[in-house]
This record gives structure tokens, sequence and C-alpha cells, in this order.
């Protein structure tokens, strides 16, 4: 099995084998991860950069120990946002990318749409980190192997995603993939964080947590972002917390035993309560664990396939 | 295309009969020895040495299998990405006798890959090599502890192991493969 594309910038029209032998490929590393030397040489010789314009700490060390864990040679490259229009910058840094000889780019950015400008300018494989509120592909990746190490498989699995859907580039991303794979998805959160016609992507809206909570197995708690309060879209962190905070109480109306997952990092007791994100409910720490094994997957079938 | 059988199901058992006894014999017995065997017919192979051993000493071997393809030398330059499987050695390897089994032993890039990948896992107190059958052309210094039977061939033939774990029948063919049509095999 091989990637048809020779970058990995979105879920969104990745086909259900593509999806299906990364996941495989994603079971053989994550075995190395458990040996004491933790260590494969597939990449060796390959350069790999990290451009993150936009921080960040788990995934970007994720990626750096899954590219390090193949033997590439890595750089990686943080900075915050720079005054320099953005589209001039991500422009010139290409040029430099190209001029270097770097066999892998791995982006992060907050501008939609980048990695897929950089996949057009540059001989590179360009991985998406990231890129706004439109996608992060490895995050939608690393969710479906943690769901489908727990349940077996994905076809028919009811999975909900809370919070603030408009500008969750991880809630698009895990939309695409697990409607692909067959699994059955809602959305649920304030109507002014819900995008209009996101039904069109296959997904069912729910406004309230208690309404949707008997009927899914997992619930996939999204990041509030604090800045979102300011702009004015939910009254206050403590009237979110009321509604579509994920807590014990609310959860135990349940109809099965339902896994909670969470991309981090966590605003502890707001969009979800901190005894819940420690309970056995939880698999947020697999998540990362795992992360590194999905990393590890892409990096391997993009870096050493020939096209 | 020309095949000719030369080892049948009879003669397959035999053998591997053979090399157990010769293993034990070799090692003084099956005390600290584990078997792994090289996905994917090297796997099955070492199967079956492990439960005649047991049959011959009475206690059974540790088997393990080792997935090479994240330490091949042409990973990058294949057109057709090789399926990663997963190594299965659940057992600690340092300090172990290790016997490493393939079906066929060609230019030793396949053992090479296989005792590196062996090495990142531990420190075996020793490494042996067993092969169904070595048909020469070595293109590194790499040579079998033991072996089910030499076959002298010419690079543009090709040998088939068939067992029936994945085929229909216990068997070994020589297939001559026109220029053309020539496979690379490892």
């Amino acid at each position: 099995m091989k990637l048809r594309s020779r970058h990995l910038l979105g879920l969104e029209g990745v086909s259900k084998e593509e999806i299906a032998a990364i996941l495989d490929t994603a079971v053989s590393f994550r075995e190395i991860l458990d040996r004491p030397i933790k260590k494969v040489p597939p990449l060796q010789g390959k350069t790999v950069v990290n451009l993150f314009f936009e921080s960040s700490t788990r995934t970007r060390i994720s990626f750096e120990l899954a590219e390090r864990r193949l033997s590439a040679d890595v750089v990686s490259f943080t900075t915050a946002a720079s005054s320099v229009s953005k589209g001039e910058t991500l422009k010139d840094t290409a040029r430099n990318i190209e001029a270097m000889k770097i066999d892998m780019v791995v982006i992060r950015h907050s501008s939609p749409g980048s990695a897929h400008f950089l996949s057009r300018v540059v001989d590179a494989n360009v991985i998406n980190a990231g890129d706004g509120g439109h996608e992060h592909p490895t995050q939608g990746l690393l969710d479906m192997y943690t769901l489908r190490e727990k349940f077996g498989s994905l076809e028919g699995l009811r999975v909900c995603i809370v919070g603030d859907i408009t500008h969750s580039r991880v809630a698009r991303s895990n939309i695409y993939g697990l409607t692909t794979m067959g699994a059955e998805v809602s959305v649920c959160g304030p109507e002014t964080l819900i995008p209009r016609e996101i039904e069109k992507l296959g997904v069912k809206v729910f406004h309230r947590l208690e309404e949707v909570i008997p009927k899914v197995d997992v619930l996939n708690v999204l990041r509030i972002q604090l800045e979102r309060q300011k702009s004015g879209l939910f009254p206050s962190l403590r009237e979110y917390h009321r509604f579509f905070g994920v807590t014990k109480e609310k959860v135990a109306r349940a109809s099965t035993p339902i896994t909670i997952m969470h991309p981090g990092p966590i605003n502890r007791d707001v969009e979800l309560s901190a005894d819940l994100a420690d309970s056995e409910h939880s698999v947020i720490l697999r998540q990362v664990t795992n992360g590194v094994a999905i990393r590890m997957a892409v990096l391997y079938l993009l870096g050493t396939s020939t096209q | 295309m020309k095949k000719t059988k030369i080892i049948d199901a009879d003669s397959f058992r035999r053998t591997v009969n053979r090399l157990a006894h010769e293993v034990l014999e070799r090692n003084k017995g099956a005390e600290d020895v584990a078997i792994v065997g090289i996905r994917t017919r090297g796997e099955f192979l070492a199967r079956r040495l492990a439960s005649k051993i047991e049959e011959i000493e009475g206690k059974s071997v540790q088997v393990g299998i080792l997935d090479i393809t994240l330490y091949r030398d042409d990973l990058r330059g294949r057109l057709d990405q090789p399926q990663l499987k997963s190594t299965e050695i659940l057992f600690d390897v340092t300090g172990k006798i290790i016997v490493l089994v393939d079906d066929v032993l060609f230019t030793g890039r396949t053992i090479r890959a296989a005792l590196n990948a062996l090495t990142d896992l531990g420190r075996p107190a020793l490494i042996e090599l067993l092969v169904l059958v070595d048909r020469g052309h070595r293109e590194l210094p790499i040579k079998a502890d033991f072996i089910g039977k030499s076959v002298p061939t010419s690079s543009d033939q090709k040998i088939q192991v068939l067992m029936t774990e994945a085929d229909r029948e216990d068997a070994v063919y020589v297939e001559d493969v026109p220029e053309d049509g020539k496979e690379m095999t490892q």
C-alpha cells in the first residue's frame, strides 16, 4: 500500500484504504516505542525541517521525537507571529528550504492553506501540523488510532466532538477521517461556535450535552480558546462550563461507559473537569503516546516512497 | 520457464529434523537457546524447528519473529513500498544464544539487516545463522552455521520456498527466470 499524495495536507479526500494503511503502519511503530532502544534507521540521511510559526509544545516535540526515532536529521524553527505579512514570509521561507536541499517539511501556521501553499512551491514532502482553523491531520489520525486500539474498529462508533467547532482544525480533521472510516460523528457546542451547514460534512448537530451523552460512545472534548470569550462568542467561562463543560455528573447519564478524549492542552474545569480528565474514562495520555507512532508512520510512508 | 523441484515434502521434513539436531549438538542442548525467524518463511521455519527441538529435548524454546523492513538497504530505491509488519520478540535477547532463521541465503543483505535489527533489541551472547537453502552469490562477508541444502545457482535463477503455512505444499523449487523478467530479491 502506497499513499496517493506525496504530502499529508489534510484528511479531506484521503481514502479509507489509505487511512487504514497509516493506522496499520503505526501499529508496528507503536511496538518500537516500548523497546529499550527506540530508534530505527529508515530515514537515515534524510533531513526534516520543522517550521513552527505558531506556538506548540506537544505537536512539535511529538514530531521531533518521531523524526529522530526514524534516524532523520532534524532542524526545528520556531517563531511567534511575525510582523511581516504572512504570505510573504512563507514564500521566502519556502525559497530558503529549496536552497538548503531539505527532504521533508513539517509546518504549523496560523493561516489556513499554508501547508497547501508550501506544497506547491517546494519539492520536499510537506506534512501539515495544523494550519489555522483548517486541518490537523496527524491529530485526526492519532485520535482514530486511539479509538481503534480501544474499540477494535471505527465502523459504527458514535463519536461526538464537543466545543468550538468553528475555529477547530482538530474537529475538521476528525470529521473527515472518522466519517470516511464509517463512524457516526456528531458535534455539540454553543450555536455561535458551530459553523452553519456543518451537516453537509455528514455530522449531526446538538446544542445540549445532556441530549447527546446518552447517544454516544466517545466524547472528543476540544480546548476552548480563552480569547474567544473576548470576541463575544460566549458570555463567560463559568457559563460555558455550566452548559458545555464535560463533568462526571453529566457523563453518568451515558448509556454505555463513555470514553473521553482531548487534544490538549486542557483548561481544567473549563471544558473538562479535572477528575474526569484523570479518570479511567480518559484516554488522553494514550493519545499522546500514540501520536508519536502515528507521526512515525506518516513520515516513514512519505519519506521512503519513490515518486 | 523451467522449474525443478529440489526438495520435496519428505526431504523437507528430514532436513528440518536434521537442522534441529545440529542446533542441539552445537549448543549442547537447548539451554539459553531462542529461535528468531525473519518474516515470512523464516518465521514458519523457526516455529517448526522449535517444535522439533521441544520434541527431542522435552522442553520448550522461545520463538520470536523479526521484521527487517525498516533496516533494508534498498528501502528507498524500490517502486513498491514493502508492507511494514511488527517485530514480535517477547523475550529479552540479551545473554541468549539466538538462532537466526531464514529460508534462503543469497546476497546476505537480509541477514545484515536482521543482525542490525536484532542487536538494536539487546546484546545476545551469540548469534547463529540457520538457512534452509544457501544459493551462493554473497555480496557481504556472511556465512551460515547451519544449512539445509547448498544449491549452486546462477544469478538469473530464482529459488522458491513453499511451506504449508502459506502455500499448498512443503517444497523448494529452482526456477529459470528470463533476463527481462528478473526479480530483485534480497
